[in-house]
């Protein structure tokens, strides 16, 4: 499966393409093109198809549309939803760079809301006792470790037995959003009130804002995140071997590569990051947790990352979008008498457009994709060699 | 002991297996579709969405058609359409089953959601009680047959339940002695080699995964019509998931899948059965129990749960 055979055994069409026969300037040209067919057509796409969806339930689409404009960005909106961007942006640093090994962490609402519980449970006591600089940086690592802890069975199953970490991600997750609730209504639950929730840490023990805006600083650590793991992926060996076992993991053997270790820290990693993630979203915004509180915010945010082709990057763009979306989405659901659900619809389509469009662009030999083969071949459509 | 007293009783046992099935058959319908798709090579993601599908439109069958058959009919008919997209996409196309899979689980709950609030919000109807159809002479059985305060255990369910008992073992007969279940397995384990056979990949799996979708369709139905009596949005709670973890675990063997989702039915109906006991046990720790032991037993035994070798893996023809 290596580039020489492709192009040894390729039809005509595609050695032809290998050839470097236009201008460097036009390449660059039809490359931005790409990008935008293979990004933007599966969003708009979808918005469209959504369009439709709201006519047929007797709604005026434009006006929905309108209303996540000025729910989301309008009028200082627009930091309500960069407030949302922080833990979305963890949680897709965190899938990116698991996603990037082709390795499926599909457990982060169990990492994201076990962390949740335990930096509510302790962040009121916490802020209290120590310097805040210190609190933060105690809550931060104890979340990201609950978070990498929850991973280590599913890592050390896969790693050891080659058990599928589909399963057990999923099943680990199960349990671990079980123990949250158990932990919040256990040794966390607040005394002081009847219902299943944690002590409300007071406004001035919660992550100061970033002056001269409503945003708090864990959406600066959720850049430094993504930006640290877009170095990591790129720019360390690590990251390259990374890549190479998600494109190959027999080839990566072949090449002396400590296949369970990577497993094991790429997992750890991941996990890591979906706690900051719980850390970023109840110090930074909400405050306290109840029980039966389960954002799920990973799965509306797995499309955005294919969409964004597994680049770190490339994903804040995508995020800021959905950011307001959904931060718009609440204001225009309800003015539309919908339940915010509508928004998963939305995500959805953008899913199933972006495969489509991605196939149709594979079929039209539109340009490279950014995936290294083996990820290509994961994600898209095996490339028909005869 | 007070606790034994209050559970060795035959009440007991009874609440026990009919909760059980309740909250089990719609697992074993979903997890029998599973099954099937697994062992044809394509890993369906996507149950949880297909079983929403079939949920909302087995329910509204039900409350327009007035009638539990028409509700399943309508579910099967929701599932194979959300499984009709995995065959487009995933069998036709062979683009990646697990983004699709993703997509259609977002898609069916969204759609199901909004559906049901725009229209039903206001009124929540509920679906009457189901009938159940005692065998004869089987009914009179304590624990197993004899409906005990409304609780109705295994040999005193509605039609449908048994059609699916039959059905599992008859799935385990297609798979064991048929050519078709040879086909499936085939197109699972070495797709090129069912080619060679002159058989096509892409229909065998096609009919997999529209079995599956009708099966997941099915599944919904079910435990909208007569397991909670109507619609909620997000209604499976993740059974769709839980469905292919039974699927993995069961290797894909039918007569396991049935014990092993009923297991998982008893489970999730424990904490309310406890209760009647007079244990008072968070539910939280009775969710998390098959769980628990399932991670606990692939630590401890530690072998490989057995997955066929083209799971997940288009088949293109020619493709190396």
């Amino acid at each position: 499966m290596t580039e020489t055979t492709t192009t040894t055994t390729a039809t005509g069409r595609a050695s032809v393409a290998a050839l470097p026969r236009r201008p460097a300037r036009s390449l660059r040209a039809e490359r931005i093109l790409d990008v935008i067919i293979r990004s933007i057509v599966p969003v708009v796409l979808a918005l469209v198809a959504g369009g439709v969806l709201l006519l047929a339930l007797g709604r005026n689409p434009l006006t929905f549309y309108g209303n996540i404009w000025t729910g989301g960005v309008a009028a200082g909106a627009w930091q309500n939803s960069a407030i949302r961007m922080a833990p979305f942006l963890l949680i897709a640093a965190g899938l990116t760079l698991i996603f990037r090994a082709n390795i499926w962490n599909l457990g982060y609402n169990g990492q994201f809301l076990l962390a949740a519980a335990l930096v509510s449970g302790y962040a009121p006591g916490l802020t209290n006792h120590v310097p805040a600089w210190l609190a933060f940086a105690l809550l931060f690592l104890l979340a990201g470790a609950a978070g990498a802890i929850w991973t280590i069975v599913p890592a050390v199953l896969k790693a050891r037995y080659g058990t599928n970490e589909i399963i057990t991600t999923l099943m680990m997750s199960f349990i671990g959003v079980d123990l949250a609730s158990l932990l919040i209504k256990g040794p966390f639950h607040d005394p002081t009130t009847p219902l299943p929730q944690t002590a409300v840490i007071p406004l001035d023990k919660m992550l100061p804002p970033i002056p001269g805006t409503r945003i708090h600083i864990g959406l600066l650590i959720a850049f430094a995140a993504i930006f640290v793991v877009h170095y990591m992926l790129t720019r360390t060996s690590w990251g390259l071997r990374l890549q190479i076992v998600g494109a190959n993991p027999r080839a990566a053997r072949h090449f002396g590569i400590n296949l369970p270790r990577l497993i094991l820290t790429s997992f750890l990693a991941s996990g890591f990051l979906v706690g900051l993630a719980a850390t970023a979203d109840i110090v930074g915004l909400w405050g306290y947790i109840r029980t039966g509180w389960d954002p799920a915010y990973g799965d509306t945010i797995i499309p955005f990352v294919f969409l964004a082709r597994l680049n770190a990057l490339a994903v804040v763009p995508f995020i800021a979008f959905f950011s307001v979306l959904s931060t718009g989405g609440d204001l225009a659901a309800q003015q539309a008498g919908l339940p915010t659900d509508v928004l998963y619809v939305l995500v959805g389509l953008i899913l199933l457009f972006m495969t489509v469009i991605e196939y149709l662009g594979r079929r039209r030999e539109l340009g490279q994709s950014y995936l290294p083969q083996g990820l290509r071949q994961a994600l898209h459509l095996r490339r028909a060699v005869a | 002991m007070i606790l034994a007293s209050q559970v060795w009783t035959q009440i007991f046992w009874t609440s026990v297996i009919a909760g059980g099935l309740l909250a089990g058959v719609p697992l074993m319908f979903t997890a029998l579709g599973e099954a099937i798709s697994e062992r044809a090579g394509v890993l369906n993601i996507g149950l949880e969405g297909m079983m929403l599908a079939g949920a909302y439109c087995g329910f509204l069958g039900a409350y327009y058609g007035g009638n539990q058959w028409v509700g399943y009919l309508a579910g099967i008919g929701a599932g194979i359409l959300a499984s009709l997209i995995m065959v487009a996409l995933c069998v036709w196309l062979g683009l990646d089953q697990i983004v699709v899979g993703i997509a259609i689980t977002l898609a069916g709950e969204g759609i199901t959601s909004v559906l049901y609030q725009a229209r039903f919000s206001a009124e929540q109807p509920r679906l009457g009680n189901l009938d159940s159809n005692p065998i004869p002479l089987l009914d009179r059985i304590p624990v197993l047959g004899k409906a005990i305060n409304g609780q109705t255990p295994l040999f005193d369910q509605p039609l449908i339940v048994y059609l699916g008992l039959t059905f599992a073992f008859v799935l385990a007969w297609v798979f064991r002695r048929t050519n078709v279940g040879l086909n499936l397995r085939a197109a699972g384990e070495k797709p090129e080699a069912l080619d060679a056979a002159g058989v096509s990949v892409v229909a065998t799996r096609s009919y997999a995964v529209l079995a599956t979708g009708s099966l997941a369709g099915l599944g919904g139905a079910y435990l909208a019509i007569a397991g909670t009596g109507g619609f909620q949005p997000f209604l499976t709670q993740g059974q769709g998931f839980m469905a292919i973890v039974i699927a993995m675990l069961a290797r894909g063997r039918p007569i396991r899948v049935v014990v092993f989702s009923l297991m998982f039915g008893i489970a999730l109906s424990l904490s309310t059965v406890l209760q009647l006991a007079g244990i008072e046990l968070a539910p939280e720790v009775v969710n998390m129990l098959p769980f628990a032991a399932v991670i606990l037993a692939l630590i401890l035994f530690a072998r490989r749960a057995y997955l066929p070798p083209a799971l997940a893996l288009a088949y293109v023809r020619g493709a190396r």
